[in-house]
């Protein structure tokens, strides 16, 4: 098993007197694909903002590479190699694939645009994940399908020496044939050695794609547990129950919410 | 066009897999070639054969992106009909004449270009304009007294303001805006005498000044753009009223160089000094940028396409500057007038500077993302409002520049400066041109052509002896038949 690259000890978060995330632990392992599940309101996407650094955590510790950090803004996030891709995919339709890839990051020579530059790196970070589905990197964006768009932006995600990628939702408004893409891609991530975390409410997709799978339960971690020691039903109960057998949380006569 | 790329749901079967390359893939893509839609085939092309661009080129025509085709078709009809009807259309004096007419609404239209790619409107560009055309008359005719000129109240007023106006870009770290507003208030102050060099840099700075105001507004405060400049356009209106009077006027044709601006032209000798700079340089440019992109491997277009396109420019520009060398005075005998009217190098530089920033800096790709994706241009670390606020500063200072123009063409400013029709032209030669009113979608380019159909439509029906009221209705139709084309083609863009 990989060492863990993105941990967090005891992780609480509340909105005013909503109490959204209870003493959450939560690991990443580079080379492995997470996910993460939980009913809506579970609490999923607060801990993914927490870990993009929009929201501030109120207490609990996070751990990079074994070391204690502070993420105050998404910006410190990215420092650390923390980059999410966001359901509604943040691409401008009006500009090209390279352009995007490259929004807010342009590479200059002298004060102009470095094209060339970043149109090498848009394709090597591309041919690197085995993209072969984007006919011309200098393709507009509003004429790629949702598969290709959702391509895009997770190689968007993977240009900068990323070590963690959370996506959220990445396969929710794509047909078959596009999620089968998306999702071959989320494994590539994994076995180019970063830390990939997937939210998704499809069970196919989580049990096929992920090495572990962490359920969210009402803002608690009801169980993180290696996706080969689960079954279909029994995720469907942890996500809807909070614990399945033996597996989750306590009898809920000892739990307090 | 069965299929639609943009359609989420739905399996797809002819859609292949990423592994699915190699004979398969090539047949497709074969077959796609006669698909408008870029189908999920796995091949990263970076060249194309002629054929196969020009085929690309009118696919894309067919889906719905029209580009520059319906302003150039528009302006070829157009010339056609007026040469048949009026013999005096087609003659170099009235080539000359259109181009000197022309070029204050298409400057300004040039500037709003960067307001309309955010999607917003700066409906006070024209009286804002005005207002700097006013105090470049002023300051002439009142040798730089423009306490005098102005009158206390509006001479404390303007300077308290462009002040103000340089706090506001201090604010959003806007230097450019800073430095312009304060050297408008140090011309204001320092009542240095009449320059007309002097007074037309006045007129920018102040135009500079006014975009600082219209555009904190709008990008701090965040009231919505129409009803920012809506408010704006009537105050500048009023401003110009009390400086000037409803029915006075403000010579500026005492000063040589004020009236030469719009109304001479360069020497023979300097008109082809500006045909080689500008199509050298454009050869140059385009060619070898073309040589780079091959030499790297990157998406190239097809090398005889780049020489066509570059012979074509050349010949186009030798032909305009040769027939505007010849001798057009309606007198040749008594009078010797030639050369290139000073007026195309003006709108060369501006259009020249505004492709360039818009196209090959940061900050123009920032432009158009804002105007794309707002909300992912955010993500992406873009600062927002400090964009919103930069466009309306180029909109205005660009709007006084036409001002010198249209000021300099009629010798005079009157209390109409800039209003009625000057901003709703502007507005209409962009739209004319192909930019889209909801952001994200437009070029410098698309203000010239525009502003060309423009200037066509109303010399020509002037020269046929039509009076204002159908020459208005005549212009609104063709810019109505414009957004139509417009919408036409986004509909058809869409249901692909």
């Amino acid at each position: 098993m990989s060492e863990p690259i993105l941990s967090l000890r005891g992780v609480n978060k509340s909105f005013g007197p909503v109490h959204v995330l209870h003493d959450i632990d939560f690991t990443v392992r580079a080379g492995e694909v997470t996910a993460l599940v939980g009913d809506n309101g579970a609490g999923k996407s607060t801990l993914v903002k927490c870990i993009a650094g929009i929201h501030p955590v109120d207490s609990g510790e996070i751990l990079f590479d074994g070391k204690p950090v502070h993420i105050h803004g998404p910006r410190d996030a990215a420092a650390l190699g923390i980059e999410v891709v966001y359901q509604d995919l943040a691409l401008a339709d009006n500009l090209d694939v390279v352009q995007n890839m490259f929004l807010g990051r342009e590479r200059l020579s002298g004060f102009l645009l470095d094209e060339a530059e970043m149109e090498l790196a848009a394709r090597r970070t591309l041919a690197s994940l085995s993209v072969r589905t984007v006919k011309s990197v200098r393709t507009p964006v509003s004429s790629l399908s949702g598969g290709q768009r959702q391509t895009v932006a997770i190689a968007k995600a993977v240009l900068w020496d990323s070590k963690v990628v959370l996506l959220d939702e990445p396969t929710a408004a794509l047909g078959v044939a596009q999620t089968r893409q998306v999702l071959d891609l989320v494994r590539r991530l994994a076995e180019q050695g970063l830390g990939v975390v997937l939210i998704s409410h499809n069970m196919n997709d989580v049990l096929e794609v992920s090495d572990r799978i962490a359920t969210l339960y009402l803002g608690r971690m009801a169980a993180e547990l290696p996706t080969r020691e689960l079954n279909h039903s029994q995720v469907v109960e942890l996500i809807t129950a909070g614990r399945s057998g033996d597996l989750g949380l306590a009898r809920p006569d000892v739990v307090t919410i | 066009m069965t299929e639609s790329p943009t359609q989420p749901a739905g399996p797809k079967p002819t859609e292949p897999t990423p592994a699915d390359s190699g004979p398969v893939a090539e047949a497709l893509e074969a077959h796609a070639a006669a698909d408008t839609a870029i189908t999920d085939f796995g091949i990263d092309t970076t060249s194309r054969t002629t054929y196969e661009a020009i085929g690309d080129y009118w696919n894309r025509l067919r889906g719905g992106e029209l580009g520059a085709v319906p302003a150039l078709l528009g302006l070829t009809v157009l010339v056609v009909i007026f040469a048949i009807a009026s013999g005096d259309f087609v003659s170099i004096n009235n080539l000359a004449n259109l181009l000197q007419q022309g070029a204050g609404p298409m400057i300004i239209a040039m500037g709003i270009v960067p307001v309309l790619l955010l999607g917003e409107i700066d409906l006070s560009a024209g009286t804002a304009s005005g207002v700097a055309a006013t105090l470049l008359a002023l300051h002439f005719r009142d040798h730089g007294n423009l306490l005098g000129a102005m009158g206390d109240s509006m001479f404390y007023g303007f300077v308290v303001g462009l002040v103000l106006a340089a706090l506001l870009a201090a604010l959003l770290r806007l230097w450019i805006g800073v430095v312009g507003s304060l050297g408008a208030v140090a011309v204001l102050l320092l009542g240095v005498p009449a320059n007309p060099y002097l007074e037309m840099l006045l007129a920018i700075l102040v135009g500079v000044g006014i975009g600082c105001f219209t555009g904190f507004l709008v990008a701090k405060v965040g009231i919505p753009s129409f009803v920012v400049t809506l408010g704006l356009f009537i105050a500048w209106y009023g401003v110009i009223l009390q400086l000037i009077g409803a029915a006075g006027t403000v010579s500026v044709r005492q000063s040589d160089v004020l009236f030469n601006v719009a109304n001479d032209s360069l020497s023979v000798v300097g008109s082809w000094i500006l045909f080689v700079v500008a199509c050298g340089g454009y050869a140059a440019v385009v060619g070898l940028r073309h040589a780079a992109r091959l030499r790297k491997g990157l998406v190239a277009q097809p090398t005889p396409l780049v020489l066509a396109k570059i012979v074509g420019v050349v010949v186009l520009g030798a032909v305009a500057t040769w027939l505007l060398t010849l001798n057009r005075s309606p007198n040749p005998a008594l009078t010797d007038i030639s050369g290139v009217p000073y007026v195309v190098p003006i709108v060369l530089v501006l259009f020249v500077v505004g492709t360039f920033v818009l196209d090959r800096t940061r900050y123009g790709r920032h432009i158009y993302a804002v105007g794309g994706n707002t909300e992912a241009a955010r993500r992406a670390g873009v600062n927002v409002p400090k964009i919103r606020m930069s466009v309306f500063i180029i909109c205005s200072a660009v709007a006084a520049i036409g001002a010198i123009v249209y000021t300099s063409k009629v010798g005079s400013v009157d209390g109409n400066a800039g209003n009625g029709n000057t901003l709703l032209f502007a507005v209409g030669a962009a739209v004319i041109g192909g930019t889209s009113l909801f952001g994200g979608k437009g070029r410098v380019r698309d203000a010239v052509l525009g502003g060309l159909v423009l200037a066509t439509v109303q010399n020509g029906l002037n020269l046929l002896g039509f009076q204002a009221a159908p020459v208005n209705i005549i212009t609104g139709l063709v810019l109505l038949l414009a957004a139509s084309v417009d919408a036409l083609s986004r509909r058809r863009a869409a249901a692909r």
